[in-house]
């Protein structure tokens, strides 16, 4: 009898998911989707809201990196007051987005790793579930959470004295900023927050090192499940400085194909709309994007830190390079399709961010007053940015009385829609396939594959109520012959 | 009112929440309880200040906030003119509660969405609640349907946080007195109205003395938000009513 396994919900991601599994009569897996069931209207809603609102509003699409949302609208903004397109800023106002933008890679790829991720490596994505969670992870390994626990303040920390909050501040604003960076601030992030040196710059640097050392390590011992588990050819695309470096806060559209080959060459990101398009389709609220000329069935993409560094050419900090140059030397130059290489990919820019981090802090012009510049106004903005998950795609029209009548919004997620569904389908073959029963573990696994992307799901869709937690099991023709609820 | 209202010389002797004071003639509760540093609450008095740009106080009695018993009997703190022997219950529980009730319908009543708003950190009404700690509301929202005008090219305003205290209505006017907004219709279907041509020719400092004015932000400036850091909003370090004695005139009338 050919089945249908639904799991929900999908653990340790932030946003609510589901997943189907369809086996047929013999237990092989036909077919698995990845179902963004949740939907927050928030390109409606900030529709007749002034334009000056929309970094501010749009930031609670997110509550792991509001910055990216908060930073892409104000570069949007930037555009509607006529100061450039990422290059009109004053040097103070684009250091000090520059240094909220790392401070917010910074905490959200730690987060990523060592709360999220980590649990399934640390102890096995077979281990008992009481065990493979985060406090397993404080109980068995106690420095390397504490650790985690302090990358992550100081990230939050930077965030804070730039955009105000740790959460949902206001420092971007259209044309600029609202504040510079307080002598006292920039020693206490060199020297260590509240003179404690755990919370310095060159302990992030330091830290950062250890734990890209760890997966190495870890790899080392793991390589045929690290570079076996859902691994599958893709195309690539991110923003890239102008002459290719890894450039997170802005830069030209660029893709590359499963050999490597430019696709998309350095396309201006005001010009998305002729590099993208988004595909509907019935069963999730999350559209699928795709590369306009090469069409969905072949135009899909991957877009995050593994994506980053198979388009990129250098990283423009040296430790990070030295790193990437042992990256990419690993898939012999040619991009690297193997999933849960986005934790090696995502922990080079972890290393990144704490370098830039440092270099922005040891720059006066953060302390510069010059903070907004303003120009010849229009109706339109684009906004585009290297967000942790992804690249993230604003745009907004606003009519002659400043009120927003269009928004369009491509989030990490929803680009990374086709590939995660596809990880989902390539662990269930691998875990599912011939068995007659589903167990714990490989349920696990299809989240592991999703948490190698992403473990933040309801941006993307923009959600609307609780979905409730069950399991459903279904013939077919479609009838229910199990259920399970969860955590109702 | 039975109370006989003293002549302007005359010192007036009452007691607020048992604290014996002295007031002038003339005076309302408010502005005796603003004097001798005592916080009565509101949001569409508004006292005189350098910063506000005010001659003399305003006391338009819609809110309901500044609620007391004199005597036992609730009545606007703002409105009501000392006498001599008052007996004021001010800060009380009961007292509170109804004032907690009235913010819960002021947020019920219109559409704030405190997150996005220019005003947060700077609101009294927001402040008022995190005062009386209002949590959720114990009233339906109205959902009311409300526009937001932009026409003006200098002030944009958000009906949807209007609590039509009516401060814009008495304190922003033109050299000549002219008004520059306005009633209109009547119960749940008042709202506030620009005069589009006076509003139009607006200064810079006029326009920022608006958006001073208004408690709420239904009146902000165009083109501009978000500019006061974090850190640096009027109640980010001192909450509502921890000041109460105004700091340029000491209270006095100018
Ligand atoms: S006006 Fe005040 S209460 Fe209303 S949304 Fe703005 S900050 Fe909140
Ligand atoms: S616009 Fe502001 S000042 Fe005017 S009535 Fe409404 S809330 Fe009061
Ligand atoms: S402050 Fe007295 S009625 Fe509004």
């Amino acid at each position: 009898m050919a089945q249908k396994i639904t799991i929900e919900p999908v653990t340790r991601v932030e946003g609510h998911g589901k997943v189907t599994i369809h086996l047929d009569d013999n237990h092989q897996v036909t077919e698995s989707r990845l179902h963004i069931v949740e939907f927050r209207g928030f390109e409606r809603f900030v529709c007749g809201r002034p334009f000056w609102e929309a970094p501010v509003l749009v930031q609670r699409l997110c509550g792991i990196c509001p910055v990216s949302h908060h930073l892409a609208a104000a570069k949007a903004m930037d555009m509607l007051v006529g100061a450039g397109d990422g290059n009109g800023l004053t040097p103070v106002a684009e250091k000090m987005r520059r240094l909220m933008h790392y401070g917010q890679i910074f905490q959200s790829h730690v987060l990523h790793f060592f709360h999220l991720a980590s649990p399934d490596l640390l102890f096995g994505m077979d281990a008992d579930p009481e065990r493979r969670n985060v406090i397993g992870v404080i109980l068995e390994h106690p420095d390397l959470a504490k650790q985690a626990v302090l990358m992550r303040k100081y990230g939050q920390e930077i965030i804070a004295a730039t955009a105000g909050k740790k959460i949902h501040g206001t420092g971007a604003v259209p044309g600029g900023i609202n504040k510079n960076l307080s002598l006292e601030d920039r020693d206490a992030f060199l020297n260590g927050i509240n003179g404690n040196p755990d919370l310095s710059a060159d302990k992030m640097i330091e830290w950062s090192e250890a734990a890209l050392a760890l997966l190495l390590d870890y790899h080392s011992s793991h390589t045929d499940f690290l570079d076996g588990f859902a691994t599958f050819p893709s195309n690539h695309l991110s923003l890239v400085r102008p002459d290719g470096a890894l450039d997170l806060y802005h830069g030209v559209i660029r893709a590359v194909d499963p050999e490597g080959k430019r696709i998309v060459n350095d396309v201006d990101s005001r010009d998305y709309l002729d590099v993208v398009e988004e595909e509907v389709r019935s069963w999730s609220y999350m559209k699928f994007p795709y590369i306009k000329k090469l069409g969905p069935k072949e135009g899909w993409y991957r877009v995050g830190p593994l994506a980053r560094l198979n388009v990129c050419d250098f990283i423009p900090s040296p430790k990070a390079q030295a790193a990437f140059e042992q990256f990419r030397a690993y898939t012999k130059g040619k991009p690297n399709h193997m999933s849960m290489h986005y934790h090696w990919a995502r922990l080079i820019e972890t290393l990144h961010a704490a370098e830039m981090m440092k270099e922005l802090l040891l720059d006066p012009d953060l302390q510069g007053t010059n903070l907004v510049t303003k120009g010849e106004r229009c109706g339109e903005g684009i906004g585009l940015l290297e967000a942790p998950r992804g690249t993230l795609f604003h745009h907004y029209r606003v009519n002659e009385q400043d009120l927003i009548t269009m928004c369009n919004l491509i989030v990490s997620t929803t680009n990374n829609n086709e590939p995660m569904n596809r990880a989902v389908n390539a662990a269930a073959v691998a875990q599912m396939t011939g068995k007659a029963e589903i167990t714990e573990p490989m349920m696990n696994a299809v989240e592991v594959a999703i948490r190698a992307y992403d473990p933040c799901l309801s941006c993307a869709t923009h959600a609307m109520g609780q979905m409730p937690l069950e399991v459903t099991l279904y013939d077919a023709a479609g009838a229910v012959v199990d259920q399970q609820r969860k955590g109702m | 009112m039975s109370e006989t209202i003293a002549t302007a010389s005359e010192t007036i002797t009452l007691t607020i929440d048992g604290q014996e004071i002295q007031a002038k003639a003339g005076q309302t509760i408010l502005q005796a309880a603003q004097k001798n540093g005592i916080y009565i609450p509101t949001l569409c008095a508004l006292h005189a200040t350098k910063e506000n740009g005010l001659k003399t106080d305003i006391a338009p009695g819609t809110c309901r906030i500044c609620t007391v018993k004199v005597n036992g009997r609730t009545m606007a703190a703002c409105t009501t003119p000392v006498a001599q022997d008052f007996i004021v219950e001010n800060d009380t529980e009961e007292l509170n509660d109804l004032r907690k009730t009235i913010v819960e319908l002021l947020f019920v009543e219109g559409n704030h969405f405190c997150p996005s708003c220019e005003k947060s950190g700077s609101c009294d009404l927001q402040a008022l609640a995190y005062r009386y700690q209002m949590l959720s509301p114990r009233f339906r929202y109205a959902f009311s349907s409300r526009e937001v005008n932009a026409e003006s090219p200098k002030l944009l305003f958000d009906r949807n946080r209007c609590i039509l205290c009516r401060r814009c209505v008495l304190a922003i006017t033109t050299e000549d007195g002219k008004q520059l907004f306005g009633f209109t219709k009547r119960g749940d279907k008042s709202g506030i109205i620009m005069d589009e041509e006076l509003v139009k020719n607006i200064s810079e400092e006029q326009a920022q003395q608006a958006m001073h004015i208004c408690p709420v932000g239904a009146i902000i400036r165009k083109e501009k938000g978000f500019d006061t850091p974090f850190g640096q909003r009027k109640y980010d370090h001192n909450p509502i009513g921890s000041e109460t004695v105004c700091t340029t005139c000491n209270g006095e009338k100018s």
